[in-house]
């Protein structure tokens, strides 16, 4: 069946592609686009490693289809840190050691940025309900509830 | 997912008319169980209509007692509107507490009503509340419209195209959700307006959304949580699986009306 062509602006670059019908998102990112940040680690919506925003939301890129994202803007971990600089959630969990194997790191540090972006001063409880649809299966999760925290105190200080 | 022809109408007559001429159409939302389910191959249509395309389908408007909800809206968007956390709290509420971020920046009030899944929160607060669903052919009650498992009185080729909730004097919502999914394993919302008390239930029955009648009498005379902590629901007919046995169920619904009582005050 004919290919839809699609143009998105992804992580600020004006962004075409063709993909099949049946291609999610997070395959054209990582099949297409060579954007490989994004993980697959369910594939139906459950544990967010594919994490990505959509105009400005929080979304599965696996559960999003390619041809849904036509006019929108994407933003992927790719887009996180400045250049060499990294953004102050991933100098953080670095800091704070809050990866182990790494699969679900982009995804929770985009959901992370992204709840930052709309809550500057989240409570612990609020970041934890935040961060529900990603899963880690390695730290336990109270590393990168630690990291998150001290990120936002550094980023309300740098603000 | 197997193969298949996308189709991105831009008007509610378009996509009628697309899923009308599909051989076996599916009509995606927020493809928040559609998508897995055809990753799954559990469903395998020769055509999606995606509804996404459609702007009369989203938005919130509030009006002569009425909230009116498009069918395309997010639970986010919902959680997060003023219009709705001022004449509904108890539906904002509900709609905050919907899965996680991702689910509610994707899904749909229209989505999650037409999928009917025995879980979901938004079929207990449409007959709780009297909701009526409007489509593109005709007007339906939320009883009417909710037929069973995964079943509605949606013909193949009818869209929603909003919902439309009476604002009540008082209402709550309370779900002992699973604690990985989200999902409410039992999920109570009470709701007092000007057709009386009534009592809806997600979560529990083994045919959907019910409303437990007796509790709605004893609230209608005391609207308090003591007139209904009495009343017990029987097992019979509500679902028994790996999370909750069927008694537990019926001894949650109890607990949770008790609760959604009390929080609508």
């Amino acid at each position: 069946m004919s290919q839809i062509h699609v143009t998105t602006k992804i992580n600020g670059d004006t962004t075409e592609y063709l993909c099949d019908p049946e291609e999610t998102l997070l395959d054209v990112l990582r099949d297409r686009l060579a954007l490989t940040g994004a993980k697959e680690g369910c594939g139906t919506g459950d544990c967010g490693a594919c994490s990505v925003t959509v105009d400005g939301r929080l979304v599965c890129s696996c559960l999003t289809l390619g041809a849904e994202a036509d006019g929108c803007e994407i933003d992927t971990i790719e887009g996180m840190a400045d250049g060499e600089k990294l953004h102050p959630l991933q100098q953080k969990f670095l800091e704070h050691a809050a990866l182990q194997c790494g699969i679900c790191t982009p995804g929770i540090l985009v959901a992370a940025k992204s709840l930052l972006e709309k809550n500057p001063s989240p409570t612990e409880e609020e970041a934890r309900y935040w961060l529900a649809g990603n899963l880690c299966r390695c730290t336990g999760y109270d590393k990168i509830i630690r990291a998150v925290m001290d990120a936002a105190e550094e980023m309300r200080r740098a603000s | 997912m197997y193969d298949f022809n996308y189709h991105k109408p831009g008007s509610l007559a378009d996509a009628a008319s697309a899923i009308a001429g599909a051989e076996d159409g599916k009509l995606v939302a927020g493809g928040m169980t559609l998508i897995p389910t055809m990753k799954q191959r559990l469903a395998a249509p020769s055509d999606v209509v995606d509804l996404g395309g459609i702007g009369d389908l989203v938005g919130i408007t509030v009006g002569g007692g009425t909230v009116t909800i498009g069918a395309m809206t997010t639970h986010g968007a919902v959680a997060a509107s003023a219009d709705v956390k001022g004449a509904i709290p108890a539906l904002a509420e509900l709609a905050d507490n919907i899965g996680d971020p991702q689910v509610r920046n994707r899904g749909t009030i229209g989505g999650s009503i037409a999928n009917n899944d025995p879980a979901a929160d938004y079929p207990a607060a449409l007959v709780a509340l009297g909701a009526t669903v409007v489509t593109n052919k005709r007007e339906l009650s939320a009883e009417d419209f909710f037929t069973g498992l995964f079943d509605t009185a949606l013909d193949e080729d009818e869209i929603i195209s909003s919902i439309k909730f009476p604002v009540p004097e008082k209402a709550a919502y309370v779900k002992f959700a699973n604690p990985a999914s989200r999902y409410a394993m039992v999920g109570v919302f009470v709701a007092k307006g000007s057709d009386g008390v009534r009592v809806a239930v997600t979560g529990a029955g083994d045919d959907g959304v019910f409303r437990v009648t007796e509790m709605e009498s004893a609230l209608a005379g005391n609207f308090s949580p003591d007139a209904v902590s009495g009343i017990s629901v029987s097992p019979d007919g509500l679902n028994s699986d790996i999370h909750a046995s069927a008694e537990y169920r019926a001894h949650l619904i109890s607990v949770m009306a008790k609760r959604a009582v009390a929080a609508a005050g």
